[in-house]
Formats: C-alpha cells, sequence, structure tokens
C-alpha cells in the first residue's frame, strides 16, 4: 500500500513571494483551498488506497502543505531539507520532529547547499533524477548518491517558472514519465529521453497548469485539471488520468505532487 | 593564459555533466585538458575528472569558474595554502612544494601573491607581516619561516604559445644541426639590437671552447659595444682568455696560425699566475698588464661578471668563487632582469644558470655537440633554440651581422 504524508492547508496562504508565480495581491481562497486539499486526500485514500499520514499545521508556515519539499526519505531515512530560501527554513524543525517522532532517523546533508527534497529529486527505477540550480545545489546530489548508494541524474532547470524538478518532471513508471523540453538544456533533455524510454513531452499549456506535478498511484496519474493533452498519450502506456481541480495552490507555484510526500520507496 | 584546475565527481558521465562542462569552457574562450578520469564501473560508482582550464585572464578566469561551480566542478586552485614552519635553517619541512621555473602565484589570504624570483627546484616561503612570497633555494630557508607544503593554493602560467621575437618565431624551438646557420646568426643579431635599444638585459655564458676557436676577439667586441649585461664563466674561460691576452696562446696553441708554441702547454698556468701576483684581474687591467680580451672588455666597460669554480680548476683566478654555493647566489643576484641568454659552448655553466632562470627567460645556445645542446635544452620549460656551430666561426659571423664598436 502506497503511503504519503500531507498536511492540511489551515494556514496557507500567500505571505511572501519565493517563485515567479507568488504575488501577495493575489490572494488565495482558503475556503477553496481547504475543499481542493479535501479533495485530492479522499482521492488518494477513498479512490486508490493509498494511506496518508498527517503533519500538523502551523500557523506562520503557510508553504508547510507542500510537504514534498520537506526533505527526501529512503527507506527509514529522511534526509531533511536544506531550503534555500530562510521563509521555508523556518518549517525544518516541524519535519524532522514528525520524522524523528515516527521512527525515521534524521540525516541533514554535510555540505553547505540548498536541498528542496522531493520536489528536486524523484526515483526513476534504481537511479534518482535530481534538479539543480533554481532550489537545490548539485554539491547535495553527490551527497545524495552517496548516502542513498544510488545513481544520480542531474539535471539543470533552465527556467525560474519550473524551480522543482517536479513542476517539469514525473516519472510514472521506470520507462514512461512527463517531462517539459523547455524547462531544461540540451543535456537535461538528452539525460531524460536517454534515462527513460517513454519520455513524454508536455505542452507549455500543460505545463503552465502544472500537468507535470503529477502523482502516480499504480496505474492512476492524480494531476491538476486542464492537461488536456496528457489523456491519449497515458493510456496508451495503460495509465488513466484522474485530475483534481488545484486552483488555489497554484498561485503559490504548487499542485498535487507538491502537496503530497512519498513515505515508501 | 592562467590556468587553473577543477575536479568534477558524481554521476557526470550519465548526467552529461562532463562534456557540459567541457563545452562551457569553450563556449567562453577558454581551454581544457583533461589531467585525469576514473569512470565508475558500475551504476551507481561515481566518476571523477580533474582538468585544467585556461582562460586569458584573472577576470575571465573568476567569471568562468563560477559558471562552472554552478555545475559541481569545483577549483582545486581555489583552496588557500598550506603552509608549515621550517624547524631547522636548511631544512625545508615534509612535503615542500617544488617550484617549476614557470610564473608562480599563491593563494594568501585571498588574494593572489606573485611569487617573487621565481626559479626551478626551489620552495617558497610566504613572510606573513610583509605579504610576499618567495621562491626560496634549500639552503636560504630560515627556521621558523612560513614554506608552501602541498599543491593547494599554488597556480602556474604556462608559457605563451607565441615566441617572443623574431628569434623564436624563424628558428622554432627544436636543434637540427642542418638548418642555415647563416639566417639564425641575422635573426640573433637583429635580436641583441633590439634588446641592445630597449636597454633590456642579455647575458653572456661562455665556455673555454670561445678562446680555443678564436672567438675572444668578437666576444670582447659585443661586450665593448653594449650587447652583453652580464659574463658567467668559469676559471677556463677566463684563464684562457688572458692566456691569449698575455701570449696569444690558448692550451698553448697560437691562434693566428694554429701552430703548437714549445711551451705554451705551460702558458694558462703563467696567466693565472701574473693575476695572482697582481691580486685580482680588474688590478691587472689597471696595472695595464692585461690589455685586450674578453675579460679586460668587462672591466673596462663595467660589466659584472661571475667566474664560478669547479673542481678542476687550476689556480684558480682570484675572482673566480670557489664555494659553489656562494658562486650560485651572486650568479641569482646578477641575473635578476635577464631576458635573453646567450651560450657559448659551455656545459656546465650553462646548466647552473638555466637552473635560476624562469621560463620568461630566452636561451640562444650554441655548441659544436648536439647532445650537449639537447641536455640543456631537456631541463625545464624554456623557450630556447639551439645551433649546431663551431663557436669561433658563429661569432666572426654574429660580429659580422652587428654594428659594433671596435
Amino acid at each position: 500500500m502506497p503511503r504519503f504524508l500531507m498536511c492540511r492547508p489551515d494556514y496557507f496562504g500567500i505571505e511572501y513571494e519565493i517563485n515567479p508565480w507568488m504575488r501577495l495581491t493575489i490572494q488565495v481562497n482558503r475556503v477553496l483551498a481547504e475543499k481542493q486539499w479535501h479533495e485530492l486526500y479522499r482521492v488518494l485514500t477513498a479512490d486508490l488506497g493509498a494511506e496518508v499520514l498527517l503533519l500538523p499545521p502551523v500557523k506562520g508556515l503557510p508553504d508547510l502543505t507542500f510537504t514534498a519539499n520537506g526533505g527526501y526519505v529512503e527507506d527509514t531515512l529522511f534526509i531533511s531539507s536544506a531550503f534555500k530560501h530562510q521563509e521555508r527554513q523556518r518549517e525544518t524543525p516541524r519535519f524532522e520532529g514528525w520524522f524523528r517522532e515516527h521512527g525515521y532517523s534524521v540525516h541533514r546533508l554535510a555540505c553547505e547547499c540548498a536541498f528542496e527534497g522531493e520536489g528536486d529529486a524523484l526515483r526513476l527505477g534504481d537511479a534518482i533524477v535530481a534538479g539543480y540550480r533554481q532550489r537545490s545545489d548539485i554539491g547535495a546530489h553527490m551527497e545524495l548518491a552517496r548516502i542513498t548508494g544510488r545513481q544520480v541524474l542531474s539535471v539543470e532547470l533552465v527556467n525560474p517558472w519550473f524551480y522543482h524538478l517536479d513542476t517539469c518532471f514525473a516519472p510514472l513508471r521506470d520507462d514512461v514519465a512527463l517531462y517539459f523540453p523547455e524547462a531544461f538544456d540540451a543535456y537535461g533533455r538528452k539525460v531524460i529521453q536517454g534515462h527513460v524510454e517513454h519520455a513524454i513531452a508536455v505542452s507549455a499549456r500543460s505545463a503552465e497548469r502544472f500537468a507535470c506535478n503529477a502523482l502516480v498511484v499504480a496505474d492512476t496519474v492524480v494531476t491538476n485539471t486542464g492537461c488536456d493533452d496528457l489523456e491519449e498519450p497515458l493510456s496508451r502506456f495503460g495509465f488513466h488520468v484522474q485530475t483534481v481541480d488545484l486552483s488555489e495552490f497554484i498561485k503559490s507555484g504548487g499542485s498535487a505532487k507538491c502537496l503530497v510526500l512519498r513515505l515508501d520507496s | 593564459m592562467i590556468t587553473d584546475t577543477i575536479v568534477l565527481q558524481g554521476h557526470i558521465i550519465d548526467s552529461l555533466l562532463l562534456p557540459k562542462v567541457l563545452d562551457q569552457i569553450l563556449n567562453e574562450g577558454g581551454e581544457f585538458e583533461i589531467e585525469e578520469v576514473h569512470i565508475g564501473r558500475q551504476r551507481a560508482d561515481p566518476s571523477y575528472a580533474r582538468i585544467l582550464v585556461r582562460a586569458p585572464d584573472e577576470h575571465a578566469m573568476e567569471a568562468l569558474l563560477a559558471r562552472l561551480a554552478v555545475h559541481g566542478a569545483f577549483p582545486t586552485g581555489r583552496a588557500e595554502l598550506t603552509l608549515a614552519d621550517a624547524d631547522q635553517d636548511g631544512v625545508f619541512p615534509e612535503g615542500f612544494h617544488v617550484t617549476t621555473n614557470l610564473e608562480t602565484s599563491v593563494r594568501y589570504r585571498g588574494k593572489w601573491l606573485p611569487v617573487e624570483g621565481i626559479e626551478m627546484d626551489c620552495g617558497i616561503v610566504v613572510d606573513p607581516a610583509l605579504g610576499v612570497a618567495r621562491c626560496t633555494p634549500m639552503h636560504r630557508v630560515r627556521q621558523g619561516d612560513k614554506v608552501v607544503v602541498g599543491h593547494s593554493g599554488v597556480r602556474v602560467t604556462p608559457l605563451e604559445r607565441q615566441g617572443r621575437g623574431r628569434l623564436f618565431e624563424f628558428m622554432g624551438s627544436d636543434i637540427s644541426p642542418e638548418k642555415p646557420k647563416w639566417a639564425m646568426v641575422q635573426a640573433l643579431a637583429q635580436e641583441l639590437i633590439r634588446a641592445r635599444a630597449a636597454a633590456r638585459k642579455s647575458a653572456l655564458v661562455a665556455g673555454p671552447a670561445v678562446v680555443h676557436t678564436g672567438g675572444s676577439e668578437a666576444v670582447a667586441e659585443l661586450i665593448q659595444s653594449g650587447y652583453v649585461s652580464l659574463l658567467f664563466a668559469g676559471n677556463g674561460l677566463a684563464a684562457h682568455d688572458i692566456e691569449y691576452a698575455l701570449y696569444g696562446t690558448s692550451l698553448g696553441v697560437r691562434l693566428s696560425d694554429n701552430a703548437h708554441v714549445p711551451g705554451g702547454h705551460t702558458n694558462h698556468l703563467r696567466a693565472i699566475n701574473t693575476i695572482r701576483k697582481v691580486g685580482s684581474i680588474t688590478a691587472a687591467v689597471k696595472a695595464g698588464i692585461l690589455n685586450r680580451g674578453i675579460m679586460y672588455a668587462c672591466v673596462t666597460n663595467s660589466i659584472p661578471f661571475v667566474l664560478a669554480g669547479s673542481i678542476r680548476d687550476d689556480g684558480p683566478l682570484p675572482e673566480v668563487i670557489t664555494d659553489v654555493v656562494a658562486a650560485v647566489d651572486t650568479l641569482r643576484r646578477e641575473v635578476r632582469g635577464v631576458d635573453l641568454v646567450l651560450v657559448l659552448g659551455s656545459t656546465l655553466h650553462a646548466v647552473a644558470i638555466g637552473n635560476i632562470l624562469p621560463a620568461s627567460a630566452r636561451l640562444v645556445m650554441v655548441d659544436i655537440n648536439p647532445a650537449a645542446l639537447t641536455k640543456l635544452s631537456d631541463r625545464g620549460s624554456f623557450q630556447s633554440v639551439g645551433i649546431v656551430s663551431d663557436v669561433g666561426l658563429f661569432l666572426r659571423q654574429l660580429a659580422q651581422a652587428l654594428p659594433l664598436e671596435r
């Protein structure tokens, strides 16, 4: 059974601007955000049979709901993120505390580099694809490789609008992934195309609706509404798409995958 | 062009980071040389690459390295120096950094300091109070000196690709007996004229063959006409030059007609004895006893000379420095700022001066024996050219090619 960590958006809102999507002038509709989050939660637990554990929300930590960035999980080891921005650095004790309480050993990266967890590091088969430049430093990748013993394929994120790997890359299976080519440079595209047998390019329109910020449970791909060009290519590989409207979270630059941290590797 | 070294490690092959970094270096107008690569055997094994990077200047290098750092390429040369105290006079600490003769800088307190007086096979001592770094030979290190150890924080600048001056463009830098000598002589003459006009220092290293082959008048003329700023030689050259001045012979052979003079083999000893009697070569010139030749030209034109002794010297002449360590220290002082060195028929003294010159100095070496030239040019990074020729004939040709004060 797949296990995830989520955090209710009780205190979610735009309280600062740390990515191009965020505008203090465009405020979140709290009630709608709660409704949308609950729908995602319901799809995962009721429809897809996943177990979802909850991190308690904290006032003053509006982005805590984006649990994917809290760190990276490998078995019973939680590799804690070193957030680039001081605004999210305040979340670290909450994540570390929760993982310790739940029997994980907590590791902080030895290097002085930024690392934003599963937002920038996604499993592809036995390897990890990891993004760098926007939020995470490449130095973190070396340490990640050393700690996990896995091959880490580093890809540079060249577009500030796609500032986490999970906004432009979604490994759905060892041989299938969604990606937005313009978020990478030629080398990054080559790495993805070379390591994923069926790398499905999404259009700019869908990418802007966070199509790549997709969560996969068995053969169901959960993503934001309005990504119409996914159904057809994904069905060819045996996937079906379940959409959830996450408009309020997109205002903060996050969507389905950002709201969820995988606890099972 | 300046150089630095970067290290890239991790899954640099599969992530295409290695080609990306190399491409970036080239795109920014730099050059690279891969010094070492280890490729991980299995997928999860990391790979390693050490790459020498060249950039046109310090500013370009800083910018390039900053960009490369984003991709995980970290410069090794950025690290600060590692210093260790010498705990005895004349003894370097373990692991002391050994210099080359290439222009060198060291990173100390966040800044690049040029190493003063660079020569090969020495250590580097940093003076923290003055903030200077000096190239220091082993015998000169003092207890308590802060000596550079290891390679961290040391950067060398390779020689520029183009030779300087027409001399080297024309001749290239190899040694071949079969090259047009007259053209080479002309090129050297032009270079000497240019150096004199620009008040640049040129040194002459001369072996006794200069006198034996009848080249001493030509050398005296070169000195008199201001083409030589320093003479470096041994007891042999000076002794036979004085023998020729006093007796017209060298090693007992009359140079005018190549005839063996009876008892001539003792002439050089008598010459040395005469000088020792009067106290010095300079005194002999002042007294009018020595009135022609190379040493006479040096004294009368106030051109410094360093005569370094060897174990087989007769006499020796009074000005010969018999303590070899003292001799090389004297030479170090005198050779500062010398840009062009002409080596004529000398092996021992040529090697000695080669040991202490920076790579920026240019060497023109003339010898009848190609093996002697190969030995010298293999010593270190030098801009050098070897000319296989009888030294006397060469000098006569050179004298013809130069405007001289006779």
